[in-house]
């Protein structure tokens, strides 16, 4: 009895410390390493048969010459700020997307709300790499939205769009639009109508009701859905190497070309461990969220 | 005093517009007769018998299908008892660092995830191909699947599971006959869920994969790297119809199932 109890606990417990924290503490450990030309590249390996002579030795041949090479090199400083920047105007513009979308749909009639709620989820679960596939075709210079233009006559030379930062952030605000919408419309669709009631019986327009009542109290909704785009879209992969350029520098594209191209684990390793601690502060920020809209709640 | 402006209405059509035309182009097109993506030349479902006779393909898809199959098969196992401690038992030692691995994954960013569990196989000589990918994907997916069961965990009454033992019930009949009926929806929900993230994973499985076993996603991707094809207009298709049904049906089912909850409540009630 006391054994299953036990065991409850054990079998979780021991897969994640196994798969997830030794495998990020073995990226912390090859981040701290030499770079070698062998199979695996990098040099020390810990071994505990040597006792403790041997973890000293280990100790003694860790250094941050990986981390001193990032900061020399100006293509991580770059990628890192970039990534930044990219993840932050992205965020802005799926907020101004998705508002007004969720807005609507809070609006909507209640016997509509499970279908409008159907299709914002349906493209969350079709398949990621496909929704970025479908703009390679509609942003390519012979695409569907030069043909357009030129066939309505705004433009007479197709754009440039595929391969920029432009088609990233349309990539962006495209796949990570439900994200954006649901948290916004879960706190639109809880609000108390009679506050709006409230507020035009008291001389405010539809306008200024919206202004005073209804975007405040979304702010929840609003932060979560910043958070839920933000974080993901930082170390975002698929769109900036389909969608973007050679030009477009995203850090979690040069994670994966140190480490598939230049086959420079420690370098790859030091990237990822930069990311993180890039990360982690929009994480806790975002757990605080959470946290205070939970109490809130109950 | 919800109603629908102007405003809400154009916003909808266009926020809408925004989301399914990329896709139905992508439909439309995967019947062109011509090679040429962008340029219709006719009605024409040849892609997909190309499409059925690529091997390779058919090769992916199947690694892919087994890999989804047990890796969220396993991750709902685990996901399910990671939720129910982390719910029911109090407090336990090391219990914040047990939360703190089932809520790190959900923000990893796939690059640093695949890239640690590469390193991880190396280091134990594993070698790379389903197994790794599944153990990769159980990893992540459980983390979902126990947010999903740990939210139904909490809304439902405990004392429904005390009143079990009381009556004199195991801890494991308890859970068997009470527990794990109130909570099938959301386990059923984290199943699908674990299985599409695992089905659609393309990084993690990069990383994680071994010149003998090649997911969908990852073949997907190195095609798509050369350029549009209707072939893979044609995939999309079969993916998007699958992935659709799929959603659809669940929802009709959970909403059923929902409906009739509420009527036996008010039954009993």
């Amino acid at each position: 009895m006391r054994f299953t109890r036990h065991l409850l606990v054990a079998i979780p417990y021991g897969w994640l410390l196994v798969l997830f924290l030794v495998p990020f503490l073995i990226v912390l450990k090859i981040s701290l390493s030499d770079t070698a030309i062998a199979i695996p590249p990098y040099t020390p390996t810990l071994d505990l048969s040597g006792g403790w002579a041997a973890v000293r030795d280990f100790f003694s041949q860790l250094d941050f010459e990986n981390f001193v090479f990032l900061t020399d090199d100006d293509l991580y400083w770059k990628a890192y700020l970039s990534s930044l920047q990219i993840a932050f105007f992205s965020t802005i513009f799926t907020l101004l997307v998705g508002f007004p979308i969720a807005y609507g749909m809070a609006n909507a009639p209640d016997e509509w709300r499970p279908a409008l709620m159907m299709l914002v989820i349906l493209p969350f679960w079709t398949s990621f790499l496909i929704r970025v596939y479908a703009w390679i075709g509609i942003l390519s210079t012979e695409g569907f939205l030069n043909q357009f233009l030129i066939g309505i006559g705004l433009i007479s030379e197709p754009l440039t769009i595929l391969n920029t930062d432009i088609a990233v952030y349309i990539g962006i605000v495209y796949t990570y639009l439900p994200f954006m919408i649901l948290p916004i419309y879960a706190t639109l669709e809880r609000m108390d109508v009679s506050l709006l009631e409230a507020a035009e019986d008291l001389g405010c327009s539809r306008r200024q009701a919206f202004w005073y009542v209804t975007a405040p109290l979304s702010r929840p909704g609003v932060i979560a859905g910043c958070f839920l785009v933000f974080i993901p879209a930082l170390g975002e992969f698929v769109i900036p190497s389909l969608l973007g350029g050679s030009g477009t520098l995203m850090i979690g594209k040069v994670l994966w070309e140190e480490f598939f191209s230049n086959r420079d684990w420690p370098v790859a390793s030091a990237v990822a461990i930069i990311l993180l601690l890039i990360l982690i502060i929009p994480i806790i920020l975002f757990q605080r969220n959470q946290q205070a809209q939970r109490e809130a709640d109950g | 005093m919800r109603r629908l402006s102007p405003f809400n209405i154009v916003s909808l059509t266009l926020g809408f517009a925004f989301l399914y035309i990329p896709m139905l182009i992508l439909i439309i097109f995967s019947f062109n007769e011509s090679k040429l993506v962008t340029v219709w030349a006719g009605f024409s479902t040849k892609w997909y018998g190309e499409l059925l006779r690529n091997e390779a393909f058919l090769d992916a898809a199947w690694v892919t299908l087994q890999v989804a199959f047990f890796s969220s098969t396993l991750a709902t196992v685990l996901g399910t008892m990671a939720a129910y401690v982390l719910v029911r038992r109090g407090r336990f030692f090391g219990r914040t660092l047990f939360s703190g691995m089932i809520y790190a994954p959900l923000v990893m960013p796939e690059v640093i995830t695949g890239l640690s569990l590469l390193l991880l196989f190396i280091a134990i000589g594993l070698d790379r191909g389903v197994l790794t990918i599944v153990l990769a994907h159980t990893t992540f997916s459980m983390c979902y699947v126990s947010v999903v069961v740990s939210s139904r965990l909490i809304t439902f009454d405990e004392s429904l599971e005390e009143a079990a033992l009381d009556l004199g019930a195991t801890q494991w009949d308890a859970f068997k006959s009470v527990t794990l009926p109130i909570i099938a929806p959301a386990v059923i929900s984290g199943w699908l869920l674990a299985f599409t993230l695992s089905l659609d994973d393309l990084v993690i499985a990069s990383f994680t994969a071994g010149p003998s076993a090649t997911t969908l996603p990852i073949k997907i991707f190195s095609s798509v790297r050369l350029g549009v094809s209707p072939e893979i207009n044609a995939l999309s298709t079969i993916i998007i119809a699958i992935v659709a049904t799929g959603v659809i049906t669940a929802s009709i089912i959970s909403k059923r199932a929902i409906t009739r909850r509420q009527q036996e409540e008010q039954a009993a009630a």
